[in-house]
């Protein structure tokens, strides 16, 4: 019955097999053109204690005395044995600096794509079921307004009205400062996931409903809607029945496909909610020229949107039957 | 007996006079039995099915009486078999259909029994509408419609883009749905298969009724029927039949 997957699999597992070199390559050519010293950035305020011959032997700690493709050889010959190198930033083996990091931006994105989702097609489809009505006309205004306004601008409203000027929620951090990890209760973790959740959301939410409004109307006008509804269905019905696998389909690959998106927008939000996750980190790694942290935290993006992409196949097959290459050779 | 009073279709035209593409259609389909409607491309065939389901365009206005045995017909009383075969819901297995299509008409169904009597074998539920034939994606419609119930059936254009063999099968059937007691309205431009199982056939030109004769009467050179526009489109079905 799922004759399509292991090919599916064992294809996008080949893929990766040539995408990870690849994507090495091109990330470490930038890492290294980037002009920002790390020594300097290491050194930083304390330019005057440190001298010429203090530099150098730092250099030469950190192996940056060797020319590019000859540190890059090291480097991939370390990542082959699962050596990623230390971070310079936070003087700590990449890794670990990426599993203390992980669970907090998984949090964030794993509610920000739950949240984006649910919002997203349920909007959608109440538009579709009202189209031309008041609802839909909101509901459209809504999703352009969004799809027209910067992650970062919206985060900083969000902190303006509901930090600042309601004083109910809080403006930043996964947890209040000041207490350790065991007294922080879930309540708190939560009262502080909403702002950062709502901001990260915003950039999937208004592709969402647009997409399942337009998937939606295209069902409820299509030969098949119309032969359902020459027989008594109604719109919300067929919306909120039929209507739903053919909306769903495409909005939950959109959404699967797009999880770099909702990566990429953490990035800001974890800057202006000082969210303690990779997007933070990243900021840091690359003010600092951390080379390491940077390509450790590139790959672990690279596979986390690679996953998504995998899902998102998985799911439009799974979804979609017509899609699945046995029945085109039936 | 389902009847037809008096049926016109006009269409809406910006700043335009009112197009009209069907006038005057008196027809009279009494139940068991099949009754034709049969007419060149664009006659306005499907625009009939269309008014008697209530599925017309936005931009049609239809006047006129359509009623079944003298009163205006309740929902699901006359159910619609369309002509194109994306009526079926390319993302639900036949099962689901059929299940949905008995819901709307307020009953349950016996599909693997509703798929036997259209000639389908019962593993067609599980299939999922790509993996059809024409021909059995052609019957999978038909009981869709058969589905909710309804004791009078409109079938568009029943064998568009079938082969012959297949053609003839769902002819077959549409006789055999009235001999069970269904009413049948099939639109067909297929005249001499739509003849041979009709009681009777009317002809549309170019939206207008032009005679409604016994099926019997499209035989030979045509010369039982009354109007010439009929006898020259059975006569030129004739020559396409025969090639």
């Amino acid at each position: 019955m799922k004759g399509w997957l292991v090919p599916l699999l064992y294809d996008r597992a080949v893929r990766l097999l040539w995408l990870v070199p690849l994507a090495s390559v091109g990330l470490f050519t930038l890492v290294s053109l980037a002009p920002i010293d790390p020594v300097q950035a290491y050194v930083g305020a304390r330019v005057a204690l440190v001298g010429p011959e203090q530099r150098e032997a730092i250099a030469a700690v950190w192996g940056l005395d060797a020319p590019a493709h000859e540190r890059f050889l090291v480097w991939a010959g370390n990542a082959l044995s699962g050596d990623l190198g230390d971070s310079i930033t936070f003087n700590a083996p990449v890794t670990q600096v990426i599993a203390d990091r992980f669970p907090a931006s998984l949090t964030l994105v794993g509610a920000a794509f739950l949240f984006s989702f649910a919002a997203g097609t349920a909007l959608g489809l109440i538009a579709a079921a009202t189209r031309g009505r008041w609802p839909d006309r909101i509901i459209r205004g809504v999703a352009v307004v969004l799809a027209a306004s910067p992650g970062f601008w919206i985060a900083l409203l969000l902190i303006a009205i509901f930090a600042v000027g309601l004083g109910l929620l809080p403006a930043c951090c996964a947890a209040p400062p000041g207490l350790t990890a065991a007294e922080v209760g879930l309540a708190d973790r939560l009262q502080h996931l909403v702002l950062p959740v709502v901001a990260v959301s915003v950039v999937g939410i208004s592709p969402l409903i647009l997409h399942t409004r337009q998937r939606l109307v295209a069902f409820l006008d299509s030969p098949a809607g119309s032969h359902l509804a020459a027989h008594g269905a109604g719109r919300v019905w067929l919306a909120f029945g039929p209507g739903l696998r053919h909306a769903l389909g495409p909005a939950l690959t959109v959404h699967l496909a797009g999880a770099g998106e909702l990566f990429g927008g953490s990035v800001l939000a974890e800057t202006v909610f000082a969210w303690p996750g990779l997007g933070q980190a990243t900021v840091q790694a690359a003010l600092g020229a951390d080379a390491p942290l940077l390509m450790g935290i590139a790959l672990a993006t690279l596979l986390f949107v690679f996953i998504g992409n995998l899902l998102a196949d998985v799911a439009a097959r799974v979804l979609d039957p017509r899609l699945r290459p046995e029945a085109r050779h039936d | 007996m389902l009847e037809i009073e008096d049926l016109c279709v006009r269409f809406r035209r910006h700043r335009a006079p009112m197009l009209t593409v069907l006038e005057h259609l008196d027809l009279a389909a009494p139940s068991g039995a099949v009754t034709g409607l049969c007419g060149a491309s664009g006659a306005g065939k499907s625009l009939i099915a269309a008014a008697i389901a209530g599925t017309l365009p936005r931009n049609a206005e239809a006047t006129g009486r359509i009623t079944v045995g003298g009163k205006i017909p309740a929902p699901q009383t006359v159910a619609l078999a369309p002509q194109g075969l994306d009526a079926l819901d390319p993302l639900a297995r036949i099962g689901t259909q059929l299940a949905r299509f008995a819901r709307l008409g307020g009953t349950s169904v016996d599909a693997p029994d509703l798929l036997s009597r259209l000639g389908l074998a019962p593993r067609v539920l599980d299939a999922w509408p790509h993996e059809l034939s024409g021909g059995m994606a052609r019957r999978a419609c038909l009981a869709t419609a058969l589905a909710t119930s309804a004791r009078w059936l409109i079938a568009d254009e029943p064998t568009s883009g079938l082969d012959a063999a297949s053609a003839d099968r769902i002819m077959a059937l549409m006789a055999d749905l009235a001999a069970e007691g269904y009413g049948i309205i099939v639109i067909s431009h297929d005249l001499p298969r739509l003849s041979s199982v009709s009681r009777t056939v009317t002809v549309l030109e170019a939206g207008r009724p032009v005679e409604t004769a016994p099926g019997k009467a499209f035989s030979g050179d045509g010369a039982a029927l009354a109007h010439p526009f009929s006898r020259r489109l059975w006569q030129a079905q004739e020559v396409g039949a025969s090639c």
